[in-house]
């Protein structure tokens, strides 16, 4: 499904686009523009970040709401596995969405010195979906957890 | 200008990983909506943070549309050494926010 | 569209039409109690809650000297943390000039125009919502205290009377689905109680945050219904009527709402 965007009025708002995409809004004027993610678009987002390198999956744990109240705001956090020392860290964690305009959702550079992988963020989704944290090592492998997550319409809004 | 919001121990024990949270205040646009008058918005994100310890680069994040507005970050590091840490963000229409907080080590 | 596609799913529930049945009082929940441990976290944690921001402007204003009075709020009212306390709990309030409830904004504008002879701030403006949002901060935790006296009780009836009416083109009282349907699900979104003790509210869906009149005013574009205009007697009566109801409450303004 292509996320849509519309035409806003007093406070614009990302929910309109998905309100679009839930189908209903058959008289809205509907218009988008450029590529939309889509689970391809991911796919070759993801293999641009790890230049073709396999990914394994394990070790990176995703936690987000499954029923998520508003796609506006969504909490987001990431752990990842790792004994976090010199020699045995996780370099990046990279997470990744298939239904927003833009595959990727944000890159975070760490090292030893964090102590622990731990990271967390919040985020916007336009749909239902599934949402995909990869992680880089110091060896250079890559591990990824996912997650799916289901987005509500909010009652109420704004704008007719 | 924005303001932001750091949170950081005031004090820690040498070795103690501690957890950083970060909420600065930015419309995040994503660039991707229509307005009144039919055209695009065009973004005005944050694109970049970085977060250093005594000067050295501790975390960095690559922002995207699909960050939340009001960015809210959080990451942790180990307690070395008293001193400063800093924090930076940088975006779209040549957006930029340094924030400092100080930690005292023992 | 969007109410159609509510009035869709109110039909798909079966949105009980029986009279409006007033909430017992240990039944009464906050729109606070219905959210996830993610969105409740957010609201807690002072570094995590966006409201914060407006809190912290509104600080910055309360010392600021304003108007042909060159007075700061806090030349007349001191700290805001002693004198402000309970004042949003208790508002709307009669106002003895007028004889009429004032909400905690328009009481605000009443200092401004009357005792800083300044321009009264506009709804929905940062400075005046940083200003409410700095004085219900100093409410937090104290229970929701309006005065149910002979003054207040034909404006509470007002609010009372269009909480319960039909009007849209829905057809839909506040009541029908607040009262009659919290708990339940409206395409997708938990139907809360609608009791108005986070506002101003940093609110999800705006990414930002707004008044109690523009949360009503949205519940009133969701029923098809024409929205009072912001400051207008009837917004007055009804969140004078809203806070009655949640009379005893816990205050948690700036709160955090989907
Ligand atoms: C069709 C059902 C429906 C009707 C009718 C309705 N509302 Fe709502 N209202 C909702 C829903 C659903 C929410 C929560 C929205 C969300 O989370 O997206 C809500 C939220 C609210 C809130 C915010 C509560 C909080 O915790 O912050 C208030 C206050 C409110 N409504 C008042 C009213 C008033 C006053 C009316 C009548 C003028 C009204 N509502 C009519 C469904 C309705
Ligand atoms: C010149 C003195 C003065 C200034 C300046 C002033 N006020 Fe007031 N304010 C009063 C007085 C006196 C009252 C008592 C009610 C009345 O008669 O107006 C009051 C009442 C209030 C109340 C209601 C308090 C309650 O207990 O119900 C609020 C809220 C308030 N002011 C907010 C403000 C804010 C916000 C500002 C700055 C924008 C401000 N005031 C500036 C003198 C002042």
């Amino acid at each position: 499904m292509k996320p849509l965007i519309q035409p806003s009025r007093i406070q614009p708002s990302r929910r309109r686009f998905m309100a679009g995409a839930a189908g209903a809004a058959a008289l809205q004027i509907v218009t988008s523009r450029g590529a939309s993610a889509t689970p391809e678009a991911m796919r070759a987002e993801i293999t641009r970040v790890t230049g073709g390198a396999p990914v394994r999956s394990g070790k990176v744990a995703l936690d987000i709401p499954q029923l998520v109240e508003n796609g506006n705001t969504v909490s987001m956090a990431v752990s990842v596995e790792s004994p976090m020392t010199p020699a045995d860290h996780v370099k990046a964690i990279h997470v990744f969405n298939e239904k927003n305009p833009q595959p990727q959702v944000i890159s975070m550079y760490l090292g030893p010195r964090a102590g622990r992988a731990a990271v967390s963020t919040r985020i916007k989704l336009a749909d239902t979906q599934k949402i995909i944290a990869i992680a880089q090592m110091s060896d250079g492998s890559f591990w990824s957890g996912s997650a799916d997550v289901i987005v509500t319409i909010a009652a109420c809004l704004e704008d007719l | 200008m924005a303001r932001a919001l750091i949170n950081v121990p005031a004090k820690a024990a040498r070795g103690e990983i501690i957890e950083i949270k970060t909420l600065i205040q930015h419309p995040m646009e994503t660039g991707f909506r229509v307005g009144y008058n039919g055209a695009m918005i065009p973004r005005d994100i944050i694109s970049n943070f970085v977060c250093a310890y005594n000067g050295v680069e501790i975390f960095r994040a690559e922002l995207s549309s699909a960050i939340a507005s009001n960015p809210f970050l959080t990451f942790t590091t180990v307690a070395a050494e008293s001193g400063e840490i800093t924090f930076k963000w940088t975006g779209d229409n040549g957006f930029e926010a340094i924030e400092t907080a100080g930690i005292t080590v023992a | 569209m969007r109410a159609l596609r509510a009035l869709a799913a109110g039909l798909a529930l079966g949105l009980a039409a029986a009279g409006a049945a007033e909430i017992a009082p240990g039944e009464r929940r906050s729109g606070y109690d219905d959210m996830g441990p993610q969105t409740r976290a957010m609201q807690d944690d002072d570094s995590a809650n966006p409201g914060m921001f407006w809190v912290l402007d509104g600080q910055a204003l309360w010392s600021r000297k304003e108007g042909a009075a060159q007075k700061s709020c806090a030349d007349c009212h001191g700290g805001a943390e002693a004198g402000m306390k309970g004042v949003s709990a208790r508002h709307p309030a009669i106002d003895a000039a007028r004889a009429k409830p004032v909400d905690i904004e328009e009481r605000i504008n009443i200092c401004r125009a009357g005792r800083q002879q300044a321009a009264p701030l506009a709804r929905e403006s940062k400075e005046l919502l940083a200003l409410t949002a700095y004085i219900a901060r100093q409410s937090r935790g104290q229970p929701v205290s309006i005065a149910l006296d002979a003054q207040t009780r034909s404006f509470i009836a007002q609010g009372a009377a269009i909480w319960n009416r039909r009007q849209g083109q829905l057809n839909l009282s506040c009541a029908n689905c607040h009262d009659d349907n919290w708990g339940r699900k409206l395409a997708g979104a938990g139907v809360p109680q609608a009791h108005p003790t986070g506002y101003p509210v940093y609110r999800l869906e705006w990414q930002t945050l707004g008044s109690l009149q523009r949360r009503l005013r949205n519940c009133m574009t969701g029923m098809r219904a024409e929205a009072y205009e912001y400051g207008s007697e009837e917004f007055a009566a009804l969140e004078l009527y809203l806070m009655a109801r949640a009379q005893g409450m816990a205050m948690d303004a700036p709160g955090v709402r989907p």
